[in-house]
């Protein structure tokens, strides 16, 4: 069971109380019309899956209940880092 | 190799057993290959096998960075079943479940295939509509499956709690007798012998570091740590570690890589005669010949490769197992542990060419692809033979991702396999 920090509540808190929430920085494209079928394929469904640093959401589902990001190395399952939504990639 | 029969059985007994040869010898790498696999888990031995057995090919190395049989292999709840609801599933499984019928005498090794059937039960009216739609969907296509009543299912499985009160009432059960299980080490040791045998090099504790390709971008060979290995064919057979293979052939894939947690409990006469799943509650389970019942969780939530996962997560699994068997409540769970399961946006696998020529792939397999050992190992041999798929696997495109020609088991089925 991982403890996660919360960028809002700013706590460390058990996992059960927190929603994965999938690879983080796939910007929903602006103008989806204009995307091809190998755009909606890469925005769907490729994920970078890195055996390392990874660039995650989680949801504090059962606190504050926001979404945040985080930076977990995925051998080690340690967490490097989490930071609000909106902020730049770490 | 020597040949398993009661006569070398007993011929070796009067030797006090001190005089069987090993199963397969160590092989070192050579400078080339025919072809090599990548992974040494039941699907990549599986098609190294093939391809020497059916398809002529046997100057075949299988590398694995471990050793063989460690990965998803070892480490699985060892369900096989065929029942799945899409045409293109129904046959794929199909086809490894009745290569699973005439396996052990055709590797002369007993992988201990035991049909004691898979029973899945449905607790709610969805359950029972998408059941009785897979029953008529597989009888279409030739596949055993039929609907029992509580009553019949508590008959065909006696520990099942089927009172009206529970909190999960049972309504009824899919059945499908052709179902069970097999003995997971032993389909890796059977293959490895079996391909050993063929000729097949089978080179454990060598890592694949990269894919080398030429000029003209198709597949020349493999980097390892014991050195580069030339080969016009690459097979990638690598389950929860493919993206990280495919990266280094620069080709990015729609899978994403989860833990997933099974536990034993201490053994026990047999009480359990075959396997039960529910869906609904989230639960599998089954006895094995040692007598440990053989309990499935779900998945972890985030994307790992630490090959272990989180406690809340048993916990439960077993609060619906004791919740559907009662007589579990007061059973000691004796071992729990995890594999890195490589999960598809569809939940089907993916098997067959990549963009890059001569560099082949089997994976997405997730959470169910021990059934399918024998079919994927084929199937995979034959497509790298004759650098096309099988019809079989036709269907099973990496570019169904781009077309949106999806194979969607994940909205049919929903839970472990
Ligand atoms: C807990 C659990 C329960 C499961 N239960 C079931 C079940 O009941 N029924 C079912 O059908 N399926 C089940 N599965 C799924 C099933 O185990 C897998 O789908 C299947 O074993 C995949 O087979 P494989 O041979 O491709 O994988 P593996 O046995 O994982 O083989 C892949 C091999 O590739 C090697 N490898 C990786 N990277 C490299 C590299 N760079 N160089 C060299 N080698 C490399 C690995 O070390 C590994 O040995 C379960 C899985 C788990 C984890
Ligand atoms: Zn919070």
């Amino acid at each position: 069971m991982f403890l996660i920090h919360c960028p809002y509540c700013d706590e460390k808190r058990p996992e059960n109380e927190f929603a994965y929430a999938g690879e983080a920085h796939i910007a929903r494209p602006a103008d989806p019309s204009a995307l091809d079928d190998k755009d909606w394929e890469s925005y769907l469904y490729i994920r970078a899956n890195p055996r390392g640093r990874h660039h995650e959401r989680w949801r504090h589902i059962h606190g504050c209940g926001r979404f945040f990001n985080a930076v977990r190395d995925t051998v080690s399952d340690k967490f490097e880092s989490t930071y609000k939504a909106g902020e730049p990639r770490k | 190799m020597m040949r398993y029969s009661a006569f070398s059985l007993f011929a070796q007994a009067l030797k006090k057993h001190q005089d069987w040869p090993e199963f397969w010898p160590d092989a070192a790498p050579k400078p080339a290959y025919d072809a090599i696999i990548v992974g040494a888990g039941g699907h990549g031995l599986g098609a190294a096998y093939y391809l020497a057995k059916k398809y002529g090919i046997r100057n075949v190395a299988v590398i694995e960075k471990g050793w063989l049989g460690g990965g998803n292999t070892g480490r699985n709840t060892t369900i096989i079943r065929s029942n799945y609801l899409y045409d293109e599933s129904a046959h794929l499984y199909d086809h490894a479940v009745k290569l699973w019928d005439g396996l052990s005498q055709d590797l002369n090794f007993n992988v201990m295939y035991s049909k004691r059937g898979v029973m899945m039960l449905a607790h709610n009216v969805h359950d029972i509509q998408s059941f009785k739609r897979h029953i008529h969907a597989n009888r279409l296509n030739g596949v055993d499956n039929e609907w029992l009543t509580p009553e019949q299912a508590k008959a065909y499985c006696p520990p099942l709690n089927i009172s009206p009160d529970a909190r999960y009432p049972v309504l009824g059960a899919a059945l499908q007798r052709r179902g069970g299980t097999a003995r997971h080490d032993s389909v890796a040791w059977g293959y490895a012998r079996a391909a050993s045998g063929l000729g097949v090099d089978i080179i454990q504790n060598c890592a694949v570091t990269g894919i080398r390709r030429g000029s003209d971008g198709a597949v020349q060979g493999v980097e390892t740590t014991r050195g580069y290995i030339a080969a016009k064919k690459v097979g990638v057979s690598a389950a929860g570690n493919t993206s990280v293979i495919m990266d280094m052939a620069g080709l990015r894939f729609p899978l994403e890589s989860y833990p997933l947690q099974a536990l034993v409990s201490e053994p026990v006469k047999p009480v359990f005669p075959c396997v039960v799943m529910s869906n609904t509650v989230h639960a599998y389970m089954s006895q094995s010949d040692k007598g440990e019942l053989v309990i499935g969780a779900g998945t972890d939530q985030y994307v790992s490769y630490s090959q272990r996962g989180a406690l809340h997560i048993i916990e439960h699994t077993l609060a619906a197992i004791t919740e559907i068997f009662p007589f579990t409540a007061r059973m000691r769970m004796l071992r729990s542990w995890g594999g890195i399961v490589d999960v598809t946006p569809d939940r089907s696998p993916i098997l067959g060419k990549t963009p890059v020529p001569g560099l082949y792939v089997n994976c997405g397999w997730g959470t169910g692809g021990f059934k399918a050992t024998p079919g994927a190992g084929d199937l995979l041999a034959y497509t790298m033979a004759h650098d096309a798929p099988h019809r079989i696997n036709a269907p099973f495109t990496l570019e169904r991702f781009r077309t949106g020609r999806l194979i969607d088991e994940a909205a049919a089925a929903a839970v472990a396999h």
